[in-house]
C-alpha cells in the first residue's frame, strides 16, 4: 500500500427522493457502477467513466454525476493529471492509453480567429432567396485547358483527373469498423449518402453490408494493408493512403485480439482473436519517390478511375512533405492535425506531438500557391472540427473541405468519455459487444448525422452569405476574411492573417 | 489456347497494363510479353487466370493486387513483387529486390535465385488464403519481419544465410518461416521470434513445395528435400499485449 487508492475521478449521487428503483442505470452501465439490491441501488463511483448513459436513461433525472469531488492540494505545476500518472506507471511500469483527442488545455486558434461580415458596400447575399454555391469538388484541377477547333465547336482535349463531387465541403473521417462498431459505420453511411458527401472505411476493410453505399465511401490502405484487395479498391469511391494520424504521429495501430470478433476478422481479413498491427511506416515507403510508387499502384489498380488522397498527421514540416504528395500524382492531401480523436494512443503521443491543424493548413496551403501546384492536390483538413465556424475558418485558412470524427460520434450519442479503447461504449458506437451494438439504431443514428452536416451546411451559407460570398470557392483561401484576435504577431505570420482592426 | 504477345520495348506502364487487361478480357490464356525495361506495375491488380510469361526486367510492384494469373519471369525483378498480392503465382528466374511478397495475403512467390531485404514482410493469411514465398537462393536481413501468416520457405545454401543475416522474423507474431539448415546463430533472431527443428509434419508439409518448386526451375529436388530444416515462428502471438495500462 505504499500509494493506496488515488481519488474517485467521478462521483455518483442517486437522489433518493427521485429514484424509483426502476433499475435502467443497472441494465444500461456496461462499466458495472450500479447494483440493485434490497430496493436501493448501490453505486460504486470508482468504476464510473462519466459516459452518462446512466443519466440519459434515467426516468427521473435521479442521478448526478461529479467530476474531481476529492481535492488535492492545488498546485499549477503538479496538477491532478500529473500526480495521477505518476502513480499509474508507478504501479504498472506501462505506457498509458488514452482515448479521444489531445486533452492538454492548449490554446484553440479556432477561437482566436473572427470572421467577416458585409456592411453597407458590398452588400450581404441572403442563402435563403440566392442561390449558395457549396458544392465541392476534391481532386487534381487542370493547370490548363487545351481545346480543339473543330470549326462549329470546341472540343476538350485536355484529360481531367477523376473528381470527388461533394454538395457540402463536410465529409466524415475515418473510424474503422473494429474501432467503431458496424451500426455507427452503416449510421454514418446512410447519412453521408442523403447529404451527398462521403465517409472513410478507416483500415478495416469494406464489411458487405456497406456495400450498397460503397459510392459514398473512401476506401483506406494503411500500413498493416489489412481489408485490402482489389474487390475493396475496385468498391471505394476513392482510395486513401493513410500515413499518419493527428492523434499519435509516427507511430502504428494496433487492434487487441479481444476486438477481433468474427465480422472484424472477416472484414479485416485475418484470424479470429489475432492482433491487428499496423507498423509506424508502411512497409514500401521511405522516401517521397516511394509514395509516388504506392500512389500510382493503387491508379493503376483501379485503372486511374479513382482519386487517390493520402493522409498525414500535421507535425513540424507538414507543407515541405504536402508539397511532395502535391508531385505524387496524389489528388488530395488530408492533414490530421494534433487534436484528431483516436479509439486508443498512448497519451504521451495524444497530448504531445504534433501541431494545430490551423496552422497546418495554412503553411501547406501557402507552400503549394509558392510553388504554383494548389492545383495539383486538394487540401482536407482534420481534427478538432467542433462546429460550422471552424468549417468557415479552416476553409478561408486554404482547406477545400474537412473531415469530421468525433462530431459524428458526439451527433451519435458519444459524451467524449474518452474510453473508446475499453471497447464496452455504451452507446454502442466504439464497441463490438452485440447487445451494446444493438444499443445504436442505424435508422436513427443515421438521421442525427445528417441533421448534424446540413445544420452545419445551413450555418455555413449563412456565414457566407453574411460575408458577401456565394460560392464556396471564394471563402477558400481568401484569408482577408478572417482577423487575429489575440493572437501573436509570429502565429499571425504562419496564418497569413492580420489582426482585429487592421 | 490463346496466345497474345505484346512487345512492351518503350512502353509505358499504363498503357501496357491496359494491354494485358484487354487480352485477358479478350479471353487469352497466355501472354507474352517481350522487351521488358524497368516497367512497373506489371499485372497490377489483374485478375483471372492467365499465364502472363515476362522476358526482361520488370520494375517494381510486380503482381500487385494481383488475384488469380500466373506471372513467369525470364529475368530478374526489381522490388516487391507479389505486394499485398492476393492470389496467383508468380515465378522469378532469375532474382528480386527489397519487400519481395510484401503484405501478401494469397497466392505463391517462387524466386529461383536471391532475394533483397524484408522479404516476405508482414504476410499474413486468413481461411483458405495462405501466402507461400519460397527462395532458392541467398535472402537478406529482416526475411519476415512483422510476419502475420503464411510461410516463407528459404532452400538457399545454408553455409550462406546462416550467422550472416540479422533481425530474422523481427516482430513475427503469425505465419512460419522455414530455412534449410540451421540452427541459426541466435543472434540472427528478430525480437520476437523464437527457432526450433522443423518437425516431422512440417516436413511433411513443406516437402510438396519443395517438389513444385525443383519442378518449375529444373532443379534435382533430393539434396534439397534430403537436408535439415530449422523453423522460425513467434515467440508469442501477442507482442504488444501488455505494453498499455489504461488512462
Amino acid at each position: 500500500m505504499t500509494i493506496g487508492s488515488v481519488p474517485v475521478r467521478f462521483r455518483i449521487v442517486v437522489d433518493d427522493s427521485r429514484c424509483m428503483l426502476c433499475g435502467r442505470c443497472v441494465e444500461n452501465c456496461p462499466y458495472d457502477v450500479f447494483k440493485k439490491e434490497n430496493d436501493t441501488i448501490h453505486v460504486n463511483s470508482r468504476k464510473c467513466v462519466a459516459c452518462h448513459r446512466c443519466i440519459a436513461m434515467c426516468p427521473r433525472d435521479a442521478i448526478s454525476i461529479r467530476e474531481r469531488p476529492v481535492d488535492y492540494r492545488s498546485h499549477p505545476v503538479w496538477t491532478e493529471e500529473a500526480r495521477e500518472s505518476i502513480y499509474n506507471q508507478a504501479r504498472t511500469g506501462k505506457i498509458i492509453l488514452a482515448g479521444m483527442g489531445n486533452a492538454k488545455p492548449y490554446p484553440i486558434i479556432f477561437d482566436s480567429l473572427v470572421l467577416d461580415a458585409c456592411q453597407v458596400t458590398n452588400p450581404s447575399i441572403d442563402p435563403l432567396r440566392e442561390p449558395m454555391e457549396l458544392r465541392t469538388y476534391i481532386g487534381k484541377k487542370p493547370g490548363r485547358l487545351e481545346f480543339r477547333d473543330d470549326g462549329d465547336c470546341q472540343t476538350l482535349v485536355t484529360n481531367l483527373a477523376p473528381n470527388l463531387e461533394l454538395a457540402t465541403p463536410i465529409m466524415v473521417g475515418h473510424m474503422s469498423y473494429g474501432a467503431i462498431s458496424l451500426n455507427a459505420q452503416k449510421s454514418i453511411a446512410m447519412a453521408v449518402r442523403e447529404s451527398g458527401t462521403f465517409m472513410g472505411t478507416g483500415e478495416g476493410g469494406l464489411h458487405p453490408s456497406l456495400y450498397p453505399y460503397q459510392d459514398h465511401m473512401i476506401v483506406q490502405v494503411a500500413s498493416g494493408r489489412f481489408g485490402v484487395d482489389i474487390n475493396y479498391l475496385e468498391r471505394g469511391a476513392a482510395i486513401e493512403i493513410k500515413i499518419g494520424q493527428g492523434a499519435k504521429p509516427g507511430i502504428g495501430g494496433h487492434l487487441p485480439g479481444e476486438k477481433v470478433c468474427e465480422d472484424v476478422s472477416s472484414t479485416r481479413m485475418i484470424p479470429l482473436g489475432s492482433d491487428a498491427i499496423s507498423p509506424a511506416p508502411h512497409h514500401d515507403i521511405y522516401s517521397i519517390e516511394d509514395l509516388k510508387q504506392l500512389v500510382r499502384s493503387l491508379k493503376e489498380a483501379t485503372e486511374w478511375k479513382k482519386p487517390v488522397f493520402v493522409k498525414i498527421a500535421a507535425v513540424h514540416n507538414s507543407a515541405a512533405i504536402a508539397a511532395g504528395i502535391a508531385r505524387s500524382s496524389a489528388d488530395a492531401v488530408v492533414i490530421d492535425g494534433f487534436r484528431g480523436g483516436t479509439g486508443a494512443a498512448p497519451r504521451v503521443f495524444r497530448d504531445h506531438v504534433g501541431i494545430p491543424i490551423e496552422a497546418a493548413v495554412a503553411s501547406v496551403d501557402a507552400k503549394l500557391r509558392s510553388q504554383g501546384i494548389r492545383n495539383e492536390v486538394s487540401i482536407i483538413a482534420s481534427g478538432g472540427i467542433r462546429e460550422s465556424a471552424d468549417v468557415a475558418k479552416v476553409i478561408a485558412l486554404g482547406a477545400d473541405a474537412v473531415y469530421i470524427g468525433t462530431a459524428a460520434l458526439v451527433a451519435m450519442g458519444c459524451r467524449v468519455c474518452g474510453t473508446c479503447y475499453r471497447g464496452l461504449c455504451p452507446w454502442g458506437i466504439a464497441t463490438q459487444r452485440p447487445d451494446l451494438v444493438a444499443r445504436l439504431d442505424p435508422a436513427v443514428a443515421s438521421r442525427n448525422v445528417a441533421n448534424l452536416i446540413h445544420a452545419w451546411t445551413l450555418e455555413l451559407s449563412e456565414l457566407m452569405g453574411a460575408a458577401g460570398i456565394n460560392s464556396i470557392e471564394s471563402l477558400r483561401g481568401n484569408r482577408d476574411r478572417l482577423r487575429g484576435y489575440l493572437l501573436d504577431e509570429s502565429i499571425m505570420r504562419v496564418l497569413d492573417i492580420k489582426p482585429v482592426g487592421a | 489456347m490463346t496466345r497474345v504477345t505484346i512487345d512492351a520495348a518503350g512502353m509505358h506502364y499504363t498503357p501496357l497494363n491496359r494491354r494485358i487487361r484487354e487480352a485477358i478480357g479478350a479471353g487469352a490464356d497466355e501472354i507474352i510479353i517481350t522487351g521488358v525495361m524497368g516497367q512497373r506495375f506489371i499485372a497490377d491488380g489483374v485478375r483471372g487466370r492467365a499465364t502472363i510469361i515476362i522476358h526482361g526486367i520488370p520494375g517494381g510492384d510486380l503482381g500487385m493486387f494481383m488475384s488469380g494469373p500466373t506471372c513467369i519471369v525470364y529475368g530478374n525483378c526489381d522490388h516487391a513483387p507479389g505486394n499485398t498480392m492476393d492470389g496467383g503465382m508468380i515465378i522469378i528466374h532469375g532474382s528480386a529486390g527489397d519487400a519481395v511478397a510484401h503484405s501478401m495475403r494469397g497466392g505463391k512467390v517462387f524466386v529461383r535465385d536471391t532475394i533483397g531485404y524484408r522479404g516476405g514482410i508482414h504476410m499474413k493469411q486468413y481461411q483458405d488464403k495462405c501466402p507461400v514465398l519460397v527462395i532458392g537462393g541467398e535472402f537478406r536481413s529482416y526475411l519476415g519481419e512483422y510476419m502475420a501468416g503464411g510461410l516463407i520457405l528459404a532452400l538457399g545454401d545454408p553455409g550462406k544465410n546462416s550467422g550472416k543475416e540479422r533481425g530474422i522474423g523481427s516482430g513475427i507474431h503469425g505465419g512460419r518461416i522455414v530455412i534449410r539448415g540451421g540452427p541459426l546463430d541466435d543472434r540472427c533472431l528478430g525480437v520476437g521470434a523464437a527457432q526450433r527443428p522443423l518437425s516431422g509434419e512440417g516436413y511433411r508439409e513443406i516437402q510438396p513445395l519443395i517438389k513444385e518448386f525443383a519442378d518449375v526451375f529444373s532443379l534435382d529436388p533430393d539434396p534439397l528435400l534430403r537436408d535439415r530444416y530449422t523453423e522460425i515462428v513467434p515467440s508469442s502471438s501477442r507482442p504488444f499485449a501488455n505494453k498499455y495500462t489504461w488512462e
